[in-house]
C-alpha cells in the first residue's frame, strides 16, 4: 500500500544549505513560520502607526520626532498634518487588514498545520506555496515603501474609495505614486492569496490520509478550508478592482470617476464613471474579507477549546462547521450594508439589510456552541484557552454593535462615526488577533519544540484583554456621541467634550501596546530558553500531536497514519488520539 | 453516462496512481493538478465576472452608449469565434490521442490547437488596430458615445486575449515537456481544461461585447 507521506516527500528531497532550508524553502512549516514572522513585523509597524495617531488625537501639539524625520513635509517638526494623519490611518488599515489579520491566522498557522492535520508531508503544490509567500513579502515591501517616497503614503483609507483614489496626484499628498504602489501591493497580495487558497483547497481534499473523512477533519482545518473558498472567490474580485483602479489612474479611463468633478480647482478630464461601482466591487470583496479574517479564528478557537475543556463541543463537528459554511456563503450577499449612505437606492439598502441580519444567526449559533460547551466542563485555564475565551468575549461585544449597523435607520446616524471603528476592531480585528494569540500559545511547542512561559502568557492576556475593552468600548461610546471617524483633531463643538475620553483611550492604547512587548519577549526567550516541549504537551488528539516537536521534515518520519476518530475524543482526563484504534470515549 | 464514457472512466481507474488507490476512502481522490485547475477556473471566472459586471454597470448607467460595430467587425468576430471553437475540438482530439497513448498524434493536435489560438490572437489584434486607426482609445470614443466603450471593450477583450496568449505559451511548454517525456497525458488534459475555459469565456465575451454592440 502506498503511503501519502512517502509519496508527497517524493515532490522534493530534504533541502540542503541555508538558503533552500530557511529562505526560499518549499517546506510548508518554514513557509508558515515565515508568514507568522512577516505578520509579527507588520503588526508592530501597524501598532506604531496607531500609537502615533492616538497620541496626535489626544495631544495635538505633541511632537513625535521620528515622524518629522520620516516625512519632513507630512509632519513638520514632528507634528503631523491632517493629510499625514490620513496617510498613517490608511497604512494602519492596509497593513493590519491584509498583512496581519489575513496573513497570520490563515496563511501562517494554516500553512504550518493544515498538511499535518490531514496527515500529508507537504502542501499539494509546494513551489506554488513558496511563491505565495514571496509575492506577499514583496507586496509588504511595496506597502512599506510608500513611507519613503517624497509624497508619502496614500490617504484614501484601506478601502481606497474612488474618486479620491482614482484621480491621481491632484487629490492630495500620497495620491500620486503612493496610491500606485498601494494598488500594486494589494494586487500582489491578491495573487498570493489566490494561489494560497487554491493550495489549501486541493491539499484538504486530495492529500488526506487513510480514514480521514471530511467528518473527521480537525476543526481548525475546517476553518481554513472554508476560508480558502471564501478567499478564492473574494480576492478574485479585488484583483480586477485594483486593475480597473490602476487603469483609471494610469490609462486615462473613467470607470470610477464621474464627469464634472473638480479637485483643487481643476476640472478632471473624465466623464461617465461611477464611484458606486468601485464601492460595489470593493465591498463584494471587502465584506467577505472580514469573514476571511474571522473564519480561521472560528476554526482555531473551536480546535483549541475541546483540549482544555476536556469534552467535545456541543453539537459535535457538524453544528459549528455548518455555521461556518453558512457564514461564508452569506458573506457574499451582504456587501451593500457598507453602502447605506453612499447614495445607493434605499430599496437596495433594505435588500442588503435582511441578509445582514440573517448572517448573525449562524454567528450566534457558533457563539452559543462555544459558550454552552463550557457548561459542566472540567476547565484547564491555560493561556491558549484564556485567549479563546477572550476571543468569544470580544466577538460578542463587537457583534452586538453589528445589529445597530445592519439597519439602515440606525446606520444613517452611526455611519462614519467612531462607533463603526470600535465595532470592527472588536469583532474582526481583535477577535482575530486573540485567536491568533490562542493559536500561537497553543502551537508554539509544536512549532519550536519549547514551551512558552505560562505566567508571562497570562500577564500578557489580562493586560491586553482589559486594555482593548478600555480602548474600543470607549471608542464605541464616543461614536454614539457623534465623534466622526478619520478626523485628525477634535475641534468641533460637539467633539471637544470627547477630548478626555480620547486621552483615556490613548493612555490605554499605549499601555496595551506596551504589553505586546511582554509577548515578544516571551516568544523570543522561550524559543531559546523555554522548557523542552514533549510531543503532546496539552493532551490533545489531532495529528500534529502525534509527531515530534518540532515535526521532522516529512512531518511523520515516513509513518503511514490511519485515522479512526473525529478530533474531539475527550472525556475528562481520558482522550483518544485520532490515529489510535482504541474505542471512542466521547462517541464522536 | 453512455458506454464509451463509461469505458474511459474505467480505463482511468485502471491506470489510477498509487496515491489514488490509497485515497480510496476519499470521494475526491483525483489528480491534484486537475483539481487545482478546476479551482483556478472557479476563481478566474469570478475575475471575468467582475470585469463583465463593470461593463454592464457602465453600459446601463450611460445616457448614450452607442453601438459602433459594423458588418465587417461582426464578421471578423464570427470568424474568430469559429476559430476558437475549432481549437477546443482539436484540443479534445489531442487529449483523446494522449490518453490512448498515440503520442505523435497528440502532439500534432496540440500543434494545430496552438496554430488556431495564434490565428485567433492575430485576428483579434487586427480588429484592435483597426479600431485604433479609427481613433478609438481606452479613454476616447470617436463616435461621440460613452467614453466607457473603449475602456470596457479593450479591458475585457484584453484580459481574454492575455488568457489566450498565456494558453498558447502554456501549451507550447506542455507539448515540449510531453515530447521529451517529462509530462504525461494528465498534463495535456489539465492544459485542455484551461483551454476549454478560455473558449467558454469567449462565448460570453462575444455576444456581450460584439453582438450587443452591432449597429
Amino acid at each position: 500500500m502506498a503511503q501519502t507521506s512517502v509519496r508527497a516527500v517524493a515532490h522534493h528531497a530534504p533541502p540542503q544549505g541555508f538558503v533552500r532550508k530557511y529562505i526560499f524553502s518549499v517546506d510548508h512549516k518554514v513557509i508558515g513560520i515565515q508568514y507568522l514572522t512577516l505578520s509579527l513585523v507588520a503588526a508592530f509597524v501597524g501598532m506604531a502607526l496607531s500609537w502615533a495617531m492616538r497620541v496626535h488625537l489626544a495631544w495635538p501639539d505633541v511632537r513625535i520626532p521620528l515622524l518629522g524625520w520620516l516625512s519632513p513635509a507630512g509632519a513638520p517638526g514632528g507634528v503631523m498634518t491632517p493629510e499625514y494623519y490620513l496617510s498613517l490611518m490608511t497604512m494602519h488599515g492596509t497593513i493590519m487588514a491584509f498583512f496581519v489579520l489575513t496573513a497570520a491566522p490563515f496563511a501562517g498557522f494554516g500553512n504550518f498545520m493544515l498538511p499535518i492535520h490531514v496527515g500529508a508531508a507537504d502542501m499539494a503544490f509546494p513551489r506554488l506555496n513558496m511563491s505565495s509567500f514571496w509575492v506577499t513579502f514583496v507586496g509588504f515591501l511595496l506597502a512599506c515603501a510608500t513611507f519613503f517616497i517624497p509624497d508619502g503614503p496614500p490617504l484614501s483609507g484601506w478601502t481606497a474609495y474612488a474618486p479620491l483614489s482614482a484621480v491621481g496626484p491632484v487629490a492630495g499628498p500620497g495620491q500620486g505614486w503612493g496610491q500606485n504602489l498601494w494598488g500594486l501591493s494589494i494586487a500582489m497580495f491578491c495573487i498570493a492569496s489566490l494561489l494560497g487558497a487554491l493550495n489549501f483547497i486541493v491539499t484538504t481534499l486530495d492529500l488526506r490520509t487513510k480514514g480521514l473523512k471530511l467528518s473527521r477533519l480537525p476543526l481548525a482545518t475546517w476553518g481554513w478550508f472554508i476560508d480558502a473558498w471564501v478567499s478564492l472567490l473574494a480576492f478574485a474580485v479585488l484583483l480586477p478592482t485594483c486593475l480597473l483602479l490602476v487603469l483609471d489612474r494610469l490609462g486615462g479611463t473613467s470607470f470610477f470617476i464621474p464627469g464634472g468633478l473638480v479637485f483643487n480647482d481643476q476640472l478632471q478630464p473624465h466623464s461617465g464613471g461611477s464611484p458606486l461601482l468601485f464601492q460595489h466591487l470593493f465591498w463584494f470583496f471587502g465584506h467577505p474579507e472580514v469573514y476571511i479574517i474571522i473564519l480561521p479564528a472560528f476554526g482555531i478557537v473551536s480546535h483549541i477549546m475541546p483540549t482544555f475543556i476536556r469534552k467535545p463541543l456541543v453539537g459535535g463537528w457538524k453544528v459549528i462547521t455548518f455555521s461556518e459554511i453558512a457564514v461564508g456563503t452569506l458573506s457574499f450577499v451582504v456587501w451593500g450594508h457598507h453602502m447605506f449612505v453612499s447614495g445607493m437606492s434605499p430599496y437596495m439598502a433594505m435588500v442588503f439589510s435582511v441578509p445582514t441580519l440573517f448572517i448573525t444567526i449562524p454567528s450566534i449559533i457558533a457563539v452559543l456552541v462555544w459558550v454552552f460547551s463550557l457548561y459542566g466542563a472540567n476547565i484547564r485555564f491555560a493561556t491558549p484557552l484564556l485567549y479563546s475565551l477572550g476571543f468569544i468575549s470580544l466577538f460578542i461585544s463587537g457583534g452586538i454593535g453589528g445589529f445597530f449597523l445592519a439597519q439602515p435607520s440606525t446606520d444613517s446616524y452611526l455611519h462614519a462615526t467612531s462607533f463603526v471603528v470600535g465595532h470592527f476592531h472588536f469583532t474582526m480585528g481583535l477577535s482575530a488577533i486573540f485567536a491568533t494569540f490562542a493559536g500561537f500559545y497553543y502551537w508554539f511547542p509544536k512549532m519550536f519544540g519549547r514551551m512558552m512561559n505560562e505566567k508571562l502568557g497570562k500577564l500578557h492576556f489580562w493586560i491586553t484583554f482589559v486594555g482593548v475593552y478600555c480602548i474600543f468600548m470607549t471608542m464605541q461610546l464616543t461614536g454614539f456621541a457623534g465623534a466622526v471617524r478619520r478626523y485628525s483633531a477634535l475641534v468641533d463643538d460637539f467633539m471637544i467634550p470627547l477630548i478626555p475620553a480620547n486621552r483615556f483611550m490613548t493612555v490605554a492604547a499605549l499601555l496595551t501596546g506596551a504589553a505586546q512587548f511582554i509577548f515578544l519577549y516571551n516568544a523570543i526567550w522561550s524559543r531559546f530558553k523555554g522548557r523542552k516541549a514533549p510531543d503532546n504537551p496539552w493532551g490533545a488528539t489531532t495529528l500534529e500531536w502525534d509527531t515530534t516537536s518540532p515535526p521532522p521534515f516529512d512531518n511523520f518520519g515516513g509513518r503511514q497514519l490511519t485515522v479512526y476518530h473525529g478530533p474531539m475524543e475527550y472525556d475528562g482526563e481520558a482522550s483518544v488520539m485520532q490515529t489510535s484504534p482504541e474505542a471512542s470515549v466521547a462517541g464522536t | 453516462m453512455n458506454q464509451s464514457e463509461l469505458m474511459i472512466a474505467l480505463s482511468e481507474l485502471a491506470v489510477a496512481t498509487e496515491h489514488e488507490i490509497q485515497m480510496e476512502e476519499s470521494p475526491y481522490g483525483i489528480d491534484k493538478k486537475k483539481l487545482g485547475m478546476w479551482i483556478f477556473i472557479v476563481s478566474d471566472a469570478c475575475t471575468f465576472g467582475a470585469f463583465l459586471f463593470a461593463y454592464g454597470y457602465m453600459r446601463i448607467g450611460a445616457p448614450v452608449w452607442g453601438t459602433p460595430f459594423g458588418f465587417s467587425s461582426i464578421m471578423n468576430g464570427m470568424v474568430m469565434t469559429a476559430v476558437l471553437l475549432s481549437s477546443s475540438l482539436t484540443m479534445l482530439a489531442a487529449v483523446r490521442a494522449a490518453q490512448s497513448g498515440t503520442k505523435a498524434l497528440a502532439e500534432k493536435w496540440l500543434a494545430v490547437t496552438m496554430i488556431l489560438g495564434a490565428v485567433f490572437a492575430a485576428l483579434h489584434l487586427r480588429e484592435w488596430f483597426k479600431l485604433f486607426g479609427e481613433g478609438w482609445r481606452l479613454f476616447y470614443n470617436p463616435t461621440g458615445g460613452a467614453q466607457q466603450f473603449g475602456a470596457t471593450f479593450f479591458s475585457v477583450t484584453g484580459l481574454h486575449l492575455t488568457h489566450v496568449v498565456s494558453g498558447i505559451i502554456a501549451l507550447a511548454f506542455i507539448t515540449r515537456g510531453y515530447n521529451q517525456g517529462h509530462y504525461d497525458e494528465s498534463h495535456v488534459e489539465t492544459a485542455g481544461l484551461y483551454w476549454h475555459f478560455v473558449d467558454l469565456v469567449w462565448m460570453f465575451v462575444f455576444p456581450l461585447m460584439y453582438l450587443m454592440n452591432a449597429r
